[in-house]
């Protein structure tokens, strides 16, 4: 790892000054770019570290809505959302229990990694990501791997989930990794059912339509046994072909419906 | 450089460090507290398991100037007052949880932690729990012995696999 300069400041205003000078990045929990930066993959000239940011902790639940500051750990989730279980289980799936007592939500979501787990909570549930500067849509926030819609600088203050009468997360992990091969996330509102997964695509996490149909009108694991994804678009390795992760999207939505009951 | 402090094992330390000095370095290098292994350095291993403010965190994966002002605990720091082995070092002594003995430090660390939040866990809480410690020697059916032992529960009920 290259050496750096490391701040911390204690408010959003003071980390924003603090990533306008040249090369500087922002550290989240640090489990993703720590080990990228002792792998040479990134150098920044300065790390600002959001972790000492007190408006930026937390879980609340306010009319239907629950809120996660941006700095607020896998680990506080999975203990605090009790009021979307769905969220909280997946939050408590992640990595590991001590990645989880640092990795933060606002990371994860700022990096976007195709097989990251809470883009597809994001998704699913038609979240708003709430920045120094703006509110974004997650329908407009994903762009492919590892890309959002984040300005240079801009940084993730806090996420605003509804709550769905219903959800549940399943993933099937990469067995060494322990990332996503396939997750999929199924939200059920009165207004409709959203299905988002993550780690199956080349253009990272995706809404399954046709599932998201068929379940507004069915909201049984059957309801989706007709239907199948395009392999096309999926991300083929050694870990599985493209087929493989195209079947394992239905495999995993149907667990999910069923689970949520 | 950066100017650091914290409580380690209860001791007030500080140092300079560079900013990408990783908590384990600091540890390891400018305390001398070598019972923190570096096993994979890419935070998969869990040899490297610390507690932060109370809770587990993976050392190589966490700077050390992240931790200024933390309470931080160590395996050097687990022993009873009288230098005996505590409570869960004694279980993983009597139930063979350990040959090489390198992830060791890990483990006992990662078991407080689970202990501390959940005093008396099933087999299934203990293997969720240290899904991110390796060990490359026991095959975990001991380490998970002497984890439900440590909490003081019956482990003859832990079927061989």
């Amino acid at each position: 790892m290259y050496d750096f300069s490391f701040v911390k400041p204690g408010t959003v205003a003071d980390a924003v000054t603090a990533l306008a000078s040249e090369d500087a990045q922002a550290l989240g929990g640090g489990q993703t770019l720590i080990p990228t930066m002792k792998q040479r993959l990134a150098s920044p000239a300065k790390l600002v570290s959001l972790t000492g940011i007190a408006d930026m902790q937390g879980v609340s639940q306010s009319g239907g809505v629950l809120s996660i500051g941006g700095a607020t750990t896998h680990a506080a989730v999975s203990a605090q959302a009790g009021g979307f279980a769905g969220l909280a289980a997946l939050a408590g799936g992640i990595g590991d229990p001590a990645v989880r007592n640092r990795g933060t939500i606002g990371g994860s979501l700022a990096n976007n990694d195709p097989a990251a787990c809470y883009p597809s909570a994001a998704l699913a549930t038609g979240a708003t990501i709430v920045t120094n500067t703006r509110e974004i849509a997650a329908d407009d926030f994903f762009q492919g791997l590892f890309e959002t819609a984040l300005d240079e600088g801009e940084i993730i203050t806090a996420v605003h989930m509804p709550i769905p009468e219903a959800s549940n997360y399943q993933k099937f992990e990469q067995p060494a990794s322990r990332f996503a091969l396939v997750g999929v996330f199924v939200a059920k509102y009165a207004s409709g059912v959203r299905v988002a997964v993550t780690g199956a695509s080349e253009g990272g996490v995706f809404r399954w339509s046709e599932a998201e149909a068929a379940l507004g009108a069915n909201f049984s694991p059957d309801a989706v046994s007709g239907l199948s994804v395009a392999p096309g678009d999926m991300i083929e390795d050694l870990h599985g072909s493209k087929a493989y992760r195209a079947h394992l999207v239905k495999v995993m939505t149907s667990r999910a419906v069923a689970a949520a009951g | 450089m950066t100017k650091l402090s914290m409580t380690v094992n209860g001791k007030p330390v500080s140092g300079n460090v560079e900013g990408r000095t990783l908590l384990v370095d600091f540890l390891r290098q400018d305390l001398h507290l070598t019972g923190t292994h570096v096993g994979c350095d890419t935070s998969q291993c869990g040899a490297c398991t610390v507690h932060v403010n109370g809770v587990a965190v993976k050392s190589c994966t966490m700077l050390a100037a992240e931790a200024d002002g933390a309470d931080v605990a160590t395996i050097e720091g687990q022993a009873n007052a009288d230098g005996s082995l505590n409570v869960i070092q004694q279980a993983f002594q009597d139930h063979h949880g350990l040959q090489c003995g390198f992830c060791t430090p890990g483990m006992v660390m990662a078991t407080a932690d689970l202990l501390k939040n959940n005093p008396t866990p099933n087999e299934a809480d203990v293997r969720h729990h240290l899904d991110g410690n390796i060990c490359r020697c026991t095959g975990y059916h001991n380490i998970v012995k002497a984890v439900l032992a440590a909490s003081g529960q019956d482990v003859d009920a832990v079927a061989a696999e």
